[in-house]
């Protein structure tokens, strides 16, 4: 039988620690709302969409309250809408009406986010993905709750230049388009390589075609509670701290199948994966980087940081796998920046730089995260950065991401305020050399040799 | 059988089990265990109770008895037991 110690430790976890689940995203197959008609592709997308999510929040809201665990969010992915309204939309005006109607549906079942505003282009666009594409800027500046990813690239397809080149104009597009609102546009803008089909986690999270008509995916949380964990073995070896990660990181995602299984069961919808991540708030000990600063770094960004997320990274996927049947999505570490407050600090000292953190992607999920750049980059550099971490992506056989803002009126030295869970950052400096000629070039970067396994 | 974990942390005073116990006695909550300990100066309590006769809804009782430990200037808690076991053992 249960001893007092044990719930008091879960307590402690979720009362103090900030143990929480940080999302249920239902995903949700939209290939059967497929028409030629525009107006009928709205319809049938906004009554699909509301008739499987209309029960998600008050469920979600009744297993927090059974177990007394915060469920943070409730969110949906969809099909990506390039394959959904590819029939229909003949201009990126068209694919916006989608837009729109996914926003509305997201604000009649009360979800904060839905994903899926998507394209998969790895190995080249149809003219519908390109109008999608094209369509982004205006879409995100006319809707509240809809995100928007884009993969580019794959360890199996090579990397789709053209889409890249055209991401960086695009995302440099959107942060126009929302510039009122210090570009938030680009908060809700992902361009991945190696998309999982299954990620229930904001922005990038789209229902793949891969995936059965409806799913339920959890994303578990607990930066805080590993780092309180942590603090018990301070000055212990290597062996003694990746223990102590696994066991935390068992416990946490422990939580996490728990309540995929009774949401599952109770909105009569298959459980998908568990998304074993360390998803960090800008809340003070709900971060990631304080882990990797108990671990043993004055600050993140100081030699030695690859390494010690490395580790982090693979303890908390070995203790994490045992805690569920399937794991899946993006699981690993997150290291937004205004998403965390030990990387704001970092970043604000000038001890982590632009291309430290893209070496520290190379060893954990998912990319360049949430980071502000001056509003006048160019979007050939962007295109160059997009590049370069697909690139990591498809020879590592990982997945990764970009997730750029180009703060529009803003350069170094300034600060920019997303708000809630998006947090606020410092703008960061861009190396100034141009990339054009190698952008510009056109065409496909072929798949890399260790890709032909068959 | 479907067991609920309660919890009481807070200042130590009288009647703190009783009030809990009537409670859940009136709501036909079968007590199975109940153990109690004072960390850093705090009272803390858990029992395990039985919810399968209950003759009200969980909701209702989590909201009974938070309203309860706010009158005696305590924290209490009621949880489905899963959370625990799920992840203490394997």
């Amino acid at each position: 039988m249960l001893n007092m110690f044990e719930v008091i430790e879960t307590n402690n976890m979720i009362e103090h620690e900030k143990l929480d689940v940080r999302t249920i995203t239902m995903g949700i197959s939209l290939l059967d709302c497929c028409d030629s008609d525009l107006t009928a592709v709205n319809d049938k997308i906004y009554k699909k969409i509301t008739t499987y999510a209309k029960d998600l929040v008050s469920t979600g809201e009744e297993i927090a309250r059974d177990f007394g665990v915060p469920i943070v969010n409730k969110r949906i992915s969809v099909t990506p809408i390039a394959l959904v309204g590819g029939c229909a939309c003949k201009s990126p005006e068209d694919f916006v009406t989608i837009a729109q109607t996914m926003d509305r549906a997201a604000k009649e079942v009360g979800v904060n986010f839905i994903g899926g505003y998507s394209a998969l282009v790895s190995k080249g666009m149809t003219p519908a993905e390109e109008n999608l594409i094209r369509s982004i800027p205006q879409a995100l500046a006319v809707t509240e709750r809809v995100c928007s990813s884009i993969n580019v690239g794959s360890t199996k397809t090579g990397l789709n230049m053209d889409a890249v080149k055209l991401m960086g104009e695009i995302v440099l597009a959107t942060a126009e388009a929302t510039k009122e609102d210090d570009s938030l546009g680009c908060a809700k803008l992902v361009v991945f390589c190696n998309a999982p089909d299954d990620n229930p986690f904001m922005a990038g999270a789209f229902h793949g075609v891969t995936e059965a008509d409806a799913i339920i995916n959890v994303g578990v949380s607990g930066p805080g509670v590993v780092k309180v964990a942590l603090e018990k073995a301070r000055g212990e070896n290597f062996e003694v701290l990746c223990e102590t990660i696994k066991k935390t990181a068992f416990k946490i995602t422990r939580v996490g199948q728990l309540v995929a299984q009774e949401a599952s069961k109770r909105l009569g919808i298959p459980f998908g994966i568990i998304d074993l991540s360390l998803a960090p708030t800008p809340a003070v000990g709900d971060s990631v980087a304080e882990i990797l600063e108990e671990i043993g770094l004055e600050r993140v960004g100081a030699p030695g940081t690859t390494a010690a997320l490395a580790m982090l990274n693979d303890q908390v996927k070995k203790g994490g796998v045992m805690a569920s049947s399937y794991v899946g999505g993006l699981s690993g570490a997150f290291i937004p920046v205004s998403e965390d407050q030990g990387m704001i600090d970092a970043v604000s000292l000038g001890a982590l730089t632009l291309e430290k953190l893209e070496a520290m992607t190379c060893v954990c999920s998912v990319g360049l995260d949430m980071i502000a750049i001056p509003g006048d980059t160019p979007a050939t550099t962007i295109s160059g950065i997009i590049a370069d971490e697909a690139a990591i992506g498809m020879i590592n056989q990982k997945t990764t991401a970009v997730r750029l803002i180009p703060v529009i009126g803003k350069g170094l030295g300034d600060t920019v305020e997303f708000g809630g869970l998006l947090g606020y950052a410092p703008v960061m400096p861009v190396n100034p050399y141009s990339c054009e000629k190698f952008v510009t070039r056109g065409g496909r970067i072929p798949a890399p040799i260790h890709s032909f396994k068959n | 059988m479907n067991k609920v974990i309660i919890t009481v942390v807070g200042k130590d005073t009288v009647g703190i089990i009783a009030r809990v116990c009537t409670y859940l006695a009136e709501k036909k909550i079968n007590v199975l265990d109940i153990s109690q300990t004072i960390v850093q100066g705090y009272f803390n309590m858990m029992m395990i109770a039985d919810f399968e006769a209950a003759s009200t809804s969980f909701g209702e009782v989590c909201d009974a008895l938070e309203a309860l430990g706010e009158e005696i200037g305590v924290s209490i808690k009621c949880q489905r037991e899963e959370i625990f076991t799920k992840m203490h053992r394997i």
